[in-house]
């Protein structure tokens, strides 16, 4: 078949005994191809997230429960959210304090792991992979192991406490603890992500800038301060940026742990969203809530941006 | 003057005796972090194997000395069910994904066609917007067509909406050699050929990085059989295994076995692709 085998020849021979149309047919298709190859992507987009944009564009300012028809009550959700609602308010207090306890502990201990793991010790795949491990394990697994770590009577963490006669606290019901509690085991399950961005960070630093260093006798720290931490503020920039947004939306952990409790002590947004819509059934005020929590994730990381140029080191 | 040779790729320098004795603190350190890391994980997995009223006994032990195989075994009675479900929703979320998104990636990557660029900047904005904007209209519509209580949320909005994946994908598509494209148009091959038989077999490293994430998200996702599945036998693992707790609340080797049997196979999973999930997270920084 040399007409399929030269394409310059192929309408000429193809047009032969058949319409004189098809030439333009097969220029239509060649240039429109492309669509079909995206139309599941798209099709799924507006399916699944153009149309429930704007469903929830009108949901956030209507009163519904989901059974009766919605009404539309302008910024009603909006107004009741700010001056009527101080479980909103608390929650999303709540939500600032998970973050900002648990952003720079995660932070600190990914960079201090991807530090210590950019050496070249014995078993290091070993180690990576131990520090890894909790970011894949099932949340619903990391709560029951850490629910009878926090035991308070027959609990491992104040069993080992009791060894050195230390009377434990009540980890996971003392409403001034709960929160903490919650964050130690989202910092543990959470660190191993970062890491491994901060490690492809290091291992992209010239190893001869810290050859340099070492010939004009810089010190261990010096070089750390001089040359790692500067090169690696865009990895430190990205992680922050990410882990703004992922810490905001922290469900998981909360659910299967405290359910928000004790009191709301550690009920968060999107705990409470979820609650709003699925246990009080208010389908409309759960929309406007999301988009109050988009909002202000836009903020945080517009502010990043603008704050990026004072302290990201692009080389 | 050795310590201050060391430094960067370690062991091929001669180094100093402060400098030995740093390399040891920091060995032990990190040995020290390394149990902190895995010995929850490790003690869930000995509690599994405990005989039930054993499990907090002190001084506390790891494992126990007479592993009780038989907690397994009634676990496993009990859940043949969900893991069937996670296992299937799994299997057709990774397929599902590579599909759409190694199709999409491969027409932005290499073809062209009107709307393109436009186009795919709408891929990407579409990847600003945090998930939880969607869920609460997706419930809506999902329950106004019938869909509560069925496992189709849980696949196919997660199926059509690749957009990570798409953009991994594209970048995938256009780093491939022109040459080899163009050695099969030659040939005579048409489009899908191209695609199927010449560069899709190119861009396995991406495919393989796209398959763990999207197998890790269906097999850990939480919110959405929480908020879909009403019957039973309609859940998943990891979801019917929180249910279990209040059911079996005082078993814990039971409720441990369960748990160990629901991370076994991600962690087994990422021993096997250790290099490709890192891969994975470095080439896109794909987060939940």
């Amino acid at each position: 078949m040399t007409a399929v085998r030269d394409p310059v020849r192929l309408p000429r021979i193809a047009s032969t005994g058949s319409s004189p149309g098809r030439l333009r047919r097969i220029r239509l298709w060649r240039k429109y191809e492309g669509l079909l190859y995206i139309f599941p992507v798209f099709g799924g987009i507006l399916a699944f997230q153009a149309i429930p944009i704007v469903v929830s564009m009108y949901l956030s300012l209507a009163d519904w429960n989901g059974i009766q028809p919605p009404r539309f009550v302008g910024l009603g959700n909006f107004r009741q959210m700010f001056t009527d609602d101080p479980l909103y308010w608390q929650t999303l207090r709540n939500t600032v304090l998970f973050t900002l306890g648990a952003i720079p502990a995660t932070t600190v201990l990914a960079f201090l792991l991807a530090l210590l793991c950019n050496r070249n010790v014995p078993g290091i795949a070993i180690f990576r992979a131990a520090y890894f491990a909790p970011y894949i394990t099932n949340i619903v697994a990391i709560g029951y192991i850490w629910y009878w770590i926090y035991k308070p009577d027959q609990g491992v963490l104040n069993g080992m406490l009791s060894v050195f006669g230390i009377h434990g606290p009540d980890w996971l019901s003392d409403p001034n603890l709960a929160l903490i509690s919650v964050i130690i085991v989202s910092v543990w399950q959470g660190a191993g992500y970062p890491m491994v961005i901060f490690l492809a960070g290091l291992q992209g630093i010239p190893t001869d800038l810290y050859e340099a260093a070492s010939i004009d006798g810089a010190s261990q720290s010096r070089k750390l301060f001089s040359i790692t931490i500067p090169l690696m503020t865009p990895s430190i920039f990205f992680v922050l940026i990410t882990q703004f947004i992922t810490s905001f939306q922290v469900f998981g952990v909360i659910y299967i742990m405290t359910q928000g409790g004790p009191g709301h002590s550690t009920s968060v947004y999107i705990y409470y969203l979820y609650q709003v819509a699925f246990s009080f059934g208010q389908f409309g005020y759960a929309a406007a809530m999301a988009w109050v929590l988009f909002v202000i994730l836009g903020l945080i990381t517009l502010i990043q941006w603008r704050l990026q140029r004072g302290w990201v080191f692009y080389g | 003057m050795s310590t201050r040779t060391i430094a960067t790729v370690g062991g091929l320098r001669r180094v100093g005796p402060s400098q030995r004795l740093l390399n040891v603190v920091l060995y032990v350190f990190m040995i020290v972090l390394g149990v902190l890391f895995v010995i929850p994980l490790l003690w869930m997995i000995g509690a599994s194997l405990k005989e039930e009223g054993h499990v907090l006994s002190s001084p506390p032990t790891l494992f126990p000395l007479h592993p009780q195989w038989a907690n397994y075994g009634q676990v496993l009675s009990l859940i043949p069910r969900f893991f069937y479900n996670s296992v299937k929703l799994a299997f057709i979320n990774v397929v599902g994904v590579l599909a759409v998104s190694a199709l999409a990636g491969f027409a932005f990557g290499r073809l062209r066609f009107p709307g393109r660029n436009v186009l795919f900047v709408i891929l990407l904005a579409t990847a600003m917007i945090p998930g939880v904007a969607y869920l609460i209209p997706q419930y809506i519509i999902f329950e106004r067509i019938g869909w509560v209580d069925t496992q189709l949320p849980l696949w196919v909005p997660r199926v059509f909406t690749p957009v990570f994946a798409t953009f991994l994908m594209r970048q995938y598509f256009v780093s491939l050699p022109q040459e080899l494209e163009d050695a099969a148009r030659v040939d005579g091959a048409g489009t899908f050929a191209v695609f199927w038989r010449i560069l899709l077999p190119e861009t396995k490293p991406a495919l393989g990085a796209i398959a763990i994430f999207t197998f890790l998200d269906s097999w850990n996702d939480l919110l959405g059989p929480l908020i879909y599945i009403n019957s039973r036998e309609l859940q998943t693992l990891p979801v019917a295994l929180a249910q279990f707790q209040n059911e079996y609340f005082s078993e814990i080797t039971l409720l441990m076995a369960g748990a160990t049997i629901a991370v076994l196979p991600v962690i087994l999973v990422y021993l096997g692709a250790q290099r490709q999930f890192v891969r994975g997270i470095t080439l896109t920084g794909i987060n939940r």
